[in-house]
């Protein structure tokens, strides 16, 4: 079934590392993401600023346009129009922490605005001044609302990082061609095992961080 | 820096893609929604086994990019002795996704109907068949409705990937035409307008649907 190509010399170690590839770029983007996302939720939180629309531009670009557009517009079309030669990895880069920006930033607006305002005028006749608000009432309610779905967001980034082969990165799809094309006269049936395993390792990657966000959700939930 | 008639005659190009596109992308969500449907039933209904399945199938696709997905079921099946068309891999795969996804959003929308309904329609005499297609259903379908336009339009911009099993969509087709021509602006430019065309329409008719659904939440 071609599982066994996969157990000759460093087969299976070059499709980890291809793997890793993938995961590295999904990683950087997200600590980008989640810290940009931050600054750009809490500004877009204040409503009728410019800061929020800029945000509602940003947000349907990125709703509308799939991520794979975007990266090509990014690699290629930047390389043509403007005259940067981005690397594959650098456009990647960019692209996801376009997107994930304007996510997180969506999550962090939303659970800013979902707080009531009896919780802000009930801190404020205790006699908490606007610091200790923040500090004490709201950011507690908003991490609770707030880290199952970032963390979410890290399945999601992990997932949309695949498409980096087709704009040439060698990753794990991009490994596991280049193993069945070099084992094509020994084993020519190898592309069901390599592409099972691929199909696995991607579980295994999205797999417990799905089930953290699920199980973080169910209990702060309230 | 653009050239209008480069536009212009690439633009039967891109509409031809963008039929294609646009097909294999609805059939796929069509079956998304079936697949989604019997899946949530079953889950909803607790069937021995099935449930168990469904369980996996659901956490084994959401859990997995759609360009992996393809590339197992069109170059992977083959050695298995699956042989599909790009045509038919790219809506299994695109049906097999949503499926996933819309069987989670279906699911939890029946589950929102309160006890109290079901107590209520009880002790009105209705059956459990009638309590299932009078009461229960239309109240999940119109809580789910958001949700199911939300994955709707995800969906569309997944059929992004279905460049990678040689299928001539648009984005095969952008990157064909910038390989041959190098007119990398007019095929972006393209590109872009045919999405918007895509998904926009999409994103309207489900915030107008959203909003008149609205009106249905009863109980509460």
């Amino acid at each position: 079934m071609g599982f066994e190509v996969l157990l000759k010399g460093k087969n299976m170690i070059r499709l980890l590392m291809g793997l890793g590839v993938a995961l590295k770029l999904s990683i950087l983007s997200v600590v980008i993401s989640i810290l940009a996302g931050l600054v750009t939720g809490m500004l877009a939180s204040f409503k009728k600023s410019v800061f929020y629309i800029v945000f509602r531009v940003h947000l349907e670009i990125v709703r509308i346009m799939p991520q794979l557009v975007l990266l090509f517009i990014v690699y290629f079309g930047f390389s043509k129009a403007a005259g940067w030669n981005l690397t594959a990895e650098a456009a990647a880069i960019l692209v996801f922490s376009f997107w994930g920006t304007a996510e997180m930033a969506d999550l962090v607006r939303s659970a800013l605005v979902s707080i009531p305002a009896s919780q802000y005028e009930s801190s404020r006749s205790l006699g908490f001044n606007s610091l200790q608000t923040y500090l004490y009432v709201i950011l507690p309610q908003v991490g609770r609302r707030l880290v199952p779905l970032s963390i979410n967001l890290i399945t999601r980034m992990i997932k949309t990082t695949s498409l980096v082969m087709m704009i040439g990165i060698v990753e794990v799809l991009k490994t596991g061609q280049q193993i069945i094309e070099a084992n094509r006269y020994q084993s020519p049936n190898a592309a069901f095992g390599v592409f099972a395993v691929i199909f696995l390792l991607y579980f295994a990657a999205c797999y417990p961080v799905s089930r953290l966000s699920k199980y973080l959700e169910k209990k702060w939930e309230n | 820096m653009m050239d209008a008639s480069i536009i212009r005659s690439y633009l039967p190009i891109f509409a031809q893609a963008f039929t294609l596109t646009v097909i294999i992308g609805w059939i796929g969500i069509v079956l998304s929604i079936l697949i989604g449907m019997l899946s949530a039933f079953v889950l909803y209904f607790k069937l021995p086994v099935l449930a168990t399945v469904v369980r996996c199938y659901v956490e084994l696709f959401r859990n997995t990019p759609l360009l992996v997905q393809l590339f197992f079921l069109y170059y992977g099946l083959p050695s298995a002795g699956v042989r599909m068309s790009a045509q038919v891999c790219g809506v299994v795969g695109l049906g097999l996704l949503g499926g996933s996804y819309m069987t989670e959003t279906l699911r939890s929308g029946l589950e929102t109907v309160p006890l109290s309904q079901k107590e209520s329609a009880y002790s009105l005499g209705f059956s459990k068949a009638q309590l299932f297609v009078d009461i229960i259903l239309p109240q999940a379908v119109s809580v789910s409705v958001p949700a199911v336009t939300a994955n709707i339009i995800f969906l569309l911009k997944e059929t992004s990937v279905f460049s990678a099993i040689s299928l001539m969509d648009l984005m095969f087709t952008a990157k064909d035409l910038i390989g041959l021509y190098y007119n990398t602006t007019e095929s972006l430019i393209l590109l872009v307008l045919f999405y918007i065309c895509m998904i926009l329409p999409v994103s309207f008719v489900g915030n107008w649907i959203e909003k008149r659904s609205r009106r249905n939440i009863y109980g509460d």
